[in-house]
């Protein structure tokens, strides 16, 4: 049983370090991506916790779902916060 | 014949595992995008259809639904990988070639192609 | 000696999804961090099966398959961004 342990404390690092992640970054097209990742380990978490049907409508909608929403909402507005960020990533 | 089988699913788990594995160390140790991409898809797409397998044999009842998820990853993820490198491709990061003249074949025709509409 | 198996499988699969989170954190293109989030959906789903097969139920290969089918429209939608044809 330590080794769902260890697999589901890596997962909760991996969801925090995501969020901090997404939240820290310049560019919203990389929070789009934590963002994702947070939506992948939170259903893996609700797996585990047993719960099967909150894990299915976590992966139909914070996969496709919001993804799409937030990547339509981004090309519709700007991709950067600030203009100096748009010569270091490409 | 149950631990026969039970025996053979668990070496196709422990294939996939190690296919699972070295997919993700060919991202981290890979120099260029394009070689990330190959590596990254590749190697997870056989060790996920080889664990899926090992579980299906292992269970037997199992084996049609594994078999869909099976169908559906070697499905998607190609589809996926090809977006990809062309949307990467698209945005004018070239492969990364060295000493090879001609082998980047859509180079030419690409470079070409963007002239005539720009002109 | 399955338990043994399923405990090597799960640190093999522990250390890739270690290896993606680096790499997204990392990556110096948008490609590769799109790359490493779809490894990342890979791993998931067969961890999701490998799990579903420790607890011995037959309906969480559903969440599986559910992500199976739509794992890649992420992937897909971004990438039809970068290339500016959406």
């Amino acid at each position: 049983m330590i080794i769902y342990l260890i697999f589901l404390f890596v997962l909760l690092a991996l969801m925090v370090g995501a969020a901090i992640y997404s939240i820290m970054q310049k560019d919203l097209l990389y929070a789009v991506i934590g963002t994702g990742v947070i939506s992948l380990v939170l259903s893996i978490l609700f797996f585990i916790l047993q719960a099967p049907d909150v894990a299915l409508t976590e992966a139909a909608i914070g996969v496709a779902l919001t993804t799409i929403i937030f990547i339509i909402t981004i090309r519709n507005t700007v991709r950067y916060e600030d203009e100096h960020d748009r010569k270091e990533n490409k | 014949m149950k631990e026969v089988l039970e025996i053979i699913g668990a070496l196709f788990v422990l294939l996939g595992g190690i296919f699972l594995f070295l997919g993700g160390l060919g991202i981290v140790r890979m120099p260029d995008a394009y070689n990330r991409i190959q590596a990254g898809t590749k190697a997870t797409t056989l060790g996920g259809m080889s664990l899926i397998l090992g579980v299906g044999l292992m269970e037997t009842s199992w084996l049609i639904k594994a078999v869909v998820i099976i169908i559906f990853i070697a499905f998607s993820n190609p589809i996926s990988s090809h977006a990809l490198a062309r949307a990467n491709y698209k945005r004018k990061n070239f492969p990364y070639l060295k000493n090879t003249k001609g082998v980047d074949a859509y180079k030419d025709a690409y470079l070409n192609e963007n002239k005539e509409e720009q002109s | 000696m399955i338990q043994i198996i399923i405990y090597v499988t799960f640190g093999f699969m522990v250390l890739g999804i270690i290896f993606s989170a680096w790499r997204i954190m990392k990556g110096p293109t948008a490609a590769d961090r799109i790359l490493a989030l779809d490894t990342l959906t890979t791993i998931s789903v067969s961890g999701m099966v490998l799990l579903a097969y420790v607890f011995n139920r037959f309906i969480y290969l559903d969440v599986a398959l559910i992500y199976g089918v739509l794992g890649f429209i992420g992937v897909l939608v971004i990438a039809r961004y970068l290339e500016g044809a959406l």
